[in-house]
């Protein structure tokens, strides 16, 4: 299985792959088969660790010669010493995860920084599927039905500003994005992001003077 | 290109080679295999560490063995192309310490009694076995290993270079294997141990001027061979299915193909390995505990705070070595900030997965070596 590092990443991808520093110590949570480690470890020479639940997703990484543990990010997040990586990368994983409070309070243990991106629930084709035909929002992004969908929290950007915020994280950088075309074109929202924006992508930190 | 078995002998008391119980076991030979060529360098060496009942020869053929009847045990893993690539690595396979299969163990012979060894044969652990193939090493010229792999009993001998000397380990793939035995585990080496000393002629160990403990020794086997399988192995393989026959024989003799499959291995085992053997190689087994060694960093790195890397594989059916126990490993590893990666591999047939031919494998172990490469 050759697996060659992409030369064109999905568009939220490259927006965090821009705010990653050359040689920091990244983890990717939920890193399906490692595009994402395996560009920055060519571009940018980082030391990347993955993890993926996907037997066959890790199996991939690793034999691309990535450092990927295969197993449940909730419970592969605790080992780690603190403040043992620079960044931590939550890539359209959030929306997906039980308990994101209880995720996001252990990843500022283990990160300095965490990136995080997802669909962005209020964009304006999701609402108007609500208000007009009454149903659960089904567009591209989020393609799913209400009974099969992975996507088991709903989250807008206006949601996720006040929620980092609740777990006691500040925004450092935040970017509103619109993709499309197999999600490897796509453009940055400034005006309305809210209602325009597909995808969200946030780099957040540990708020310093207000924890205890 | 064919290879042969060869001998490195050492005077262990010239050298002040202490065993870890203390006792000294002087001279020293280990039985050892090597395919492919030492690069200029000295940097591409690749050291496997064989199993329990393994031996030294890993894959290939022997020169004298024109039938072909006698590849490797990992013959579809290491070789020219393969997943431990021999046109690139320099793989190199020692007999352990206390085995029979060309190294020293209770059945050589003793120097100051002229006899086989038997039970006079010194207790060896895994970091002695360890310590023995340093020798060969040395001899070789190899003072840094590209990789350490190995399987079960093999996988132990991984950690323990390790955690014995990180600074020859550049990487390290320990696979079905366990920082430390269960209970179940000590059991089932209970259990063997105990068919082989209850048959009269193992006699205390000194049964080398006659037949052996055959039975126990096929008995032991047995055992062991069912701790390799799994319940979805065995009921794919055997059922119920009757051996040779079409209803009970009502009598003992194997009327299911499964008793029959375990007599013929029993008897074939019994036939190739010394008994005495096995009971000091489980009892090393037993013995192995490096979880308080992996729970520490200073244990997992050279002086100069230099780290291997680790690749750390488990089978969802392996009940001997189940991958709590390998995850347990990974945890430790990830604790002391150790690079380690993990795959859990889908197989049904338990412990000995690693034996059997799979492509998943195969790319797992390329494609981590070929990382190492680029670090």
């Amino acid at each position: 299985m050759e697996l060659k590092t992409p030369e064109k990443l999905r568009y939220d991808l490259v927006i965090i792959a821009s705010w990653i520093k050359p040689g920091s110590r990244v983890l990717d949570l939920g890193c399906g088969r490692g595009d994402l480690l395996a560009w920055l470890k060519k571009h940018k020479n980082i030391q990347g660790t993955g993890i993926e639940q996907d037997k066959d997703k890790a199996a991939a990484c690793i034999s691309r010669g990535l450092t990927v543990l295969q197993g449940d990010l909730k419970d592969e997040v605790l080992d780690y010493p603190d403040g043992y990586f620079d960044v931590v990368i939550l890539s359209q994983t959030l929306q997906q995860v039980l308990q994101p409070d209880r995720l996001l309070k252990s990843l500022a243990r283990i990160g300095k920084q965490v990136i995080v991106s997802f669909p962005n629930f209020s964009h304006y084709s999701g609402r108007l599927q609500l208000f007009f035909k009454g149903t659960a929002p089904k567009t591209r992004q989020l393609p799913y039905s209400w009974y099969d969908t992975p996507n088991i929290r709903v989250i807008t950007l206006a949601d996720f500003r006040s929620f980092a915020k609740k777990v006691g994280y500040t925004i450092v950088k935040e970017c509103a994005i619109n993709s499309y075309g197999q999600d490897r074109e796509g453009k940055i929202v400034t005006i309305l992001s809210n209602l325009r924006a597909t995808y969200g992508v946030f780099l957040i930190e540990k708020t310093k003077a207000a924890s205890k | 290109m064919k290879i042969e078995k060869q001998y490195f002998t050492y005077d262990a008391s010239e050298k002040g080679q202490q065993l870890d119980s203390g006792l000294v076991l002087s001279p020293v030979t280990i039985a050892y295999e090597t395919i492919g060529r030492l690069n200029h360098s000295r940097d591409n060496a690749v050291l496997i560490c064989h199993a329990f009942s393994g031996d030294s020869h890993v894959a290939d053929l022997y020169w004298d063995d024109p039938s072909e009847s006698n590849p490797g045990w990992w013959d579809f893993m290491v070789g020219p192309g393969k997943g431990i690539d021999t046109d690139r690595y320099f793989v190199i396979c020692c007999n352990i310490l206390g085995s029979c299969m060309g190294s020293t163990g209770p059945s050589s012979i003793n120097p100051e009694t002229g006899k086989a060894y038997g039970l006079d044969f010194p207790m060896v652990t895994i970091g002695d076995m360890i310590n023995a193939q340093k020798q060969v090493l040395a001899h070789l010229g190899i003072t840094k290993l590209h990789s350490v792999i190995g399987g079960s009993v093999g996988g132990m001998q991984v950690l323990e270079w390790c955690v014995r000397y990180p600074e020859m380990i550049k990487s390290a793939i320990p696979i079905a294997t366990t920082m430390r035995h269960s209970a179940l585990a000590i059991a089932f080496n209970e259990i063997a141990r105990q068919a082989i000393m209850a048959d009269p002629l193992w006699n205390k160990g000194d049964y080398y001027h006659s037949s052996g403990p055959g039975l126990g020794l096929a008995v032991a086997r047995m055992i062991g061979h069912v701790t390799y399988l799994s319940d979805e192995a065995m009921r794919r393989k055997f059922g119920r299915k009757l051996q040779d026959k079409e209803d009970f024989s009502f009598n003992f003799e194997a009327d299911f193909q499964v008793e029959s499959y375990l007599r013929h291995q029993g008897s074939k085992f019994a036939r190739r390995f010394d008994a005495n053997s096995v009971l000091y190689i489980t009892k090393a087994a037993d013995y192995f505990d490096l979880a308080d060694n992996v729970n520490t960093r200073e244990s997992l790195q050279d002086l100069r705070g230099n780290r291997s890397k680790f690749l750390v594989i488990s089978y969802t059916s392996d009940w001997l070595y189940p991958t709590y126990q390998a995850r347990e490993l990974v945890k430790a590893l990830k604790r002391t900030g150790q690079d380690v990666s993990f795959c859990e591999i889908e197989a049904d047939c338990g412990h000995d997965a690693f034996l059997i031919k799979d492509i998943r494998l195969t790319n797992l172990i390329r494609g981590f070596l070929d990382g190492i490469e680029d670090a």
